[in-house]
């Protein structure tokens, strides 16, 4: 069945007004209405076409009224923060996750007119440790690195989204698990993170990265919501960095901390404003994820059009970021020297 | 040499100029200096490759001799991504001195670069080929070629490519025989095939180690990764014994412990690759154990904390191996592909497990009924 009228969630966020702005200009869509408890920025509103904007807070019952009366029939949830970028309250982020989640699941499975449900969800629900295999699928059990962080709330919600699956098979469901986003706009943990010029990282691991551009995330989201594709995907962007690769591609200086000091200094960092260093992203830095996206390109149709790497040059690029250490003069003294060394000795012969 | 000469100034000439000295070193290695040199024309052609997004064709530069208008493409923003993609190999500059350098100079200048910039490709598992060919392996190689003078046997019963499982005995309280049996892989195999080996968890606990063995493309040993790599074609190691075995006292050296749960079995037979039995001799001499701290060991979160006749006693001094003389032999592939039944039926899997643990002690055996002395060649 095709969509008509769409609601997306989370459209004050930056990947949720983007979406909004997408589907307001497709002419496939009768409505497209767009929720959260803070308008989209200015220029998504500028170019959101016929999109409507509802101020609505989905832990209110009254996403129930809105999803009745304006008879949506796919519902896209996008408002879900795995990684908060900066220092925020997470009780209310964990709320939001969590009680909005609910909320919002439960008006939809009121609702007989909706068929569709696209969730944006995280890879971290995969966790990351030293008995964690390389590469994750969609198969691997889903095991959030501590109880109380923003990935089990993760594990959570999709543990709610099956529930309503249960209860209404006739719904379309597509999950889908997204590595840590990067692009020159996006405001993530990930990105904060990189443009520190002291970059803190765990002495003694070089964890594998994956990342995925917010252009292919918000195409991803874009073609759930167009097409009916169910099931559950990891997006991300193809191949790997490890953790200094990008340090050095930014131009960044490494700050190796041994493992145990990076609790004491992460409170630090939070209180300075600069990058929230929650217990899963310190896992992540120290044992790495890496997705497997075979299902995405083949079940899903969509091949990535960034790689880790193309996605993460496309951010230090067009974030300008300044490289505080430049490996490529550096390398080229280094060439000179080797030069120098090799054909004085040539001369001397 | 004394042609070269003008080469060399100009060289150090470039590095007077900031703004043209960057972009050569740049991912574009078209905007080089080159062009005032008639003679290293053709070195620049093959330095080129790669750098499709060059508006400029090679050939123009010839006539242009004039540094400043090649700088522009260096330059611009690269907004598309690369049409090589994650796959191609990292593009490396190729100075037109190369040939002032000995070639090892030159990989080291260009691995040394890669490092800086950080262009170089790890695959999923973490694995850094140039890594290991550059740094791991050399600093291996002086223990297997001076320590343990270690010799290969029936290095023709590896795959010469696609999947294959090689299970080898585990011993010597250290994992060394991991290392040396994927070094003998790397180097006696043709194709100098990597040896992908599946270590413990705890291994990965360990800071620097934990680094080391997924840059030399080790992995966790479970089930998903282990049929993953083989799936994709990769040799795999594999120490069933695990700690039982490498942990064993020197009383029990060369009796094949028990092998795990079989689980190694099931990823060769559902990926229908060929399972080759290893023996290691040498290495279960190496470190001696004659005792066991485990209340130590427990502190401090081992399997165990070994006792040798010289550690911790001559502190560590006695960590340094014996010296014995390896050999690692490759058994007969036993294939997965012809059994029929399913890889779910653990009967058939037990028959197979004690197959090839069969294998590997009979190997053993043979080995050491050759072998006329620990340290002896």
């Amino acid at each position: 069945m095709p969509s008509n009228i769409v609601l997306v969630t989370g459209v004050g966020g930056e990947l949720g007004g983007k979406l909004l702005a997408r589907l307001g200009n497709n002419p496939e869509f009768e409505r497209v209405i767009g929720v959260d408890t803070s308008p989209p920025p200015k220029r998504v509103i500028a170019r959101m076409g016929h999109a409507e904007f509802v101020r609505a807070d989905i832990r209110n019952p009254l996403i129930a009224k809105i999803i009745s009366t304006s008879k949506v029939d796919t519902v896209v949830h996008a408002s879900t923060t795995a990684h908060p970028a900066g220092p925020a309250r997470r009780v209310a982020i964990k709320e939001m996750n969590v009680i909005g989640t609910m909320r919002l699941l439960a008006a939809c499975q009121r609702s007989p007119l909706v068929h569709k449900l696209v969730v944006k969800s995280t890879a971290a629900v995969y966790g990351a440790s030293a008995r964690s295999p390389a590469v994750f699928t969609e198969d691997s059990p889903l095991m959030p690195t501590s109880p109380r962080g923003f990935a089990s709330d993760a594990v959570e919600m999709e543990g709610y989204v099956r529930g309503m699956q249960r209860r209404r098979p006739d719904i379309a469901v597509t999950v889908a698990r997204f590595t840590n986003l990067i692009g020159p706009e996006v405001d993530t943990v990930t990105s904060r993170y990189f443009a520190l010029p002291v970059v803190p990282t765990i002495l003694g691991y070089d964890a594998r990265m994956q990342l995925v551009h917010s252009a292919d995330a918000l195409s991803v989201l874009e073609l759930a919501t167009v097409r009916d594709l169910p099931g559950v995907y990891n997006v991300s962007g193809e191949g790997v960095l490890t953790l200094t690769q990008a340090i050095r591609r930014a131009g960044r200086v490494e700050l190796p901390v041994p493992g145990p000091v990076l609790p004491t200094l992460a409170p630090l960092l939070r209180g300075a404003n600069l990058v929230d260093f929650s217990r899963d992203q310190v896992r992540l830095l120290n044992y790495g994820r890496v997705v497997d996206t075979t299902k995405l390109k083949q079940e899903f149709g969509y091949t990535p059009r960034w790689s880790t790497r193309e996605a993460f040059d496309d951010y230090v690029q067009g974030r300008a970021l300044r490289p505080v250490i430049d490996g490529r003069p550096l390398s080229a003294l280094v060439r000179k020297i080797a030069l120098a060394a090799a054909t004085g000795q040539a001369s001397a012969h | 040499m004394v042609n070269r000469n003008p080469v060399t100034g100009v060289g150090s000439a470039r590095g007077g100029t900031q703004q043209v000295d960057r972009p050569v070193t740049a991912d574009n290695p078209s905007a080089q200096v080159i062009p005032l040199h008639a003679p290293e024309k053709e070195q620049r052609v093959r330095g080129t490759t790669g750098s499709a997004k060059c508006p400029v064709a090679p050939d123009e530069h010839g006539d242009r001799a004039d540094a400043e208008v090649v700088r522009l493409p260096g330059t611009a923003r690269q907004d598309e991504p690369p049409p090589g993609g994650p796959s191609a190999a990292p593009v490396r500059t190729e100075s037109p001195y190369d040939d002032l350098l000995p070639a090892a100079a030159v990989k080291a200048l260009d691995f040394v670069r890669g490092r800086l910039t950080g262009d170089y490709n790890v695959d999923e598992y973490g694995f850094d080929a140039e890594f290991t060919e550059i740094v791991l392996l050399p600093a291996l190689r002086v223990l297997y070629d001076k320590w343990f003078r270690v010799t290969a046997h029936g290095v023709d019963n590896l795959p010469p490519g696609g999947g294959g499982l090689v299970v080898c005995n585990h011993s010597g309280t250290v994992p060394l025989d991991a290392m040396m049996t994927s070094l003998a892989v790397h180097d006696a195999h043709p194709k100098q095939r990597h040896l992908r080996l599946l270590a413990a968890d705890l291994l990965f606990e360990v800071p620097f180690l934990s680094m080391l063995a997924r840059k030399a493309g080790h992995t966790l040993a479970c089930n998903a990764d282990a049929e993953r790599l083989l799936r994709h074609g990769e040799l795999v190691g594999v120490f069933p014994e695990g700690f039982k075995g490498i942990g064993k006292p020197y009383s029990a050296r060369y009796k094949l412990q028990r092998f795990g749960r079989g689980g190694f079995v099931s990823a060769a037979m559902r990926t229908g690759v060929p399972i080759i039995p290893c023996a290691i001799v040498g290495a279960e001499e190496i470190y001696p154990k004659i005792g066991d701290l485990k209340p130590l060991a427990r502190l401090l979160g081992l399997p165990y904390f070994p006792v040798t006749p010289f550690f911790p006693l001559l502190g560590p001094l006695g960590a340094i191996p014996l010296p014995t003389k390896w050999h690692i032999e490759f058994g007969e592939p036993i294939p997965t592909d012809g059994i029929d039944g399913d890889s779910d039926d653990p009967l058939l899997m037990f028959d197979l497990t004690d197959r090839v643990r069969e294998a590997v002690q009979q190997m053993l055996y043979e080995r050491l009924s050759q072998r006329r002395g620990i340290f002896s060649d």
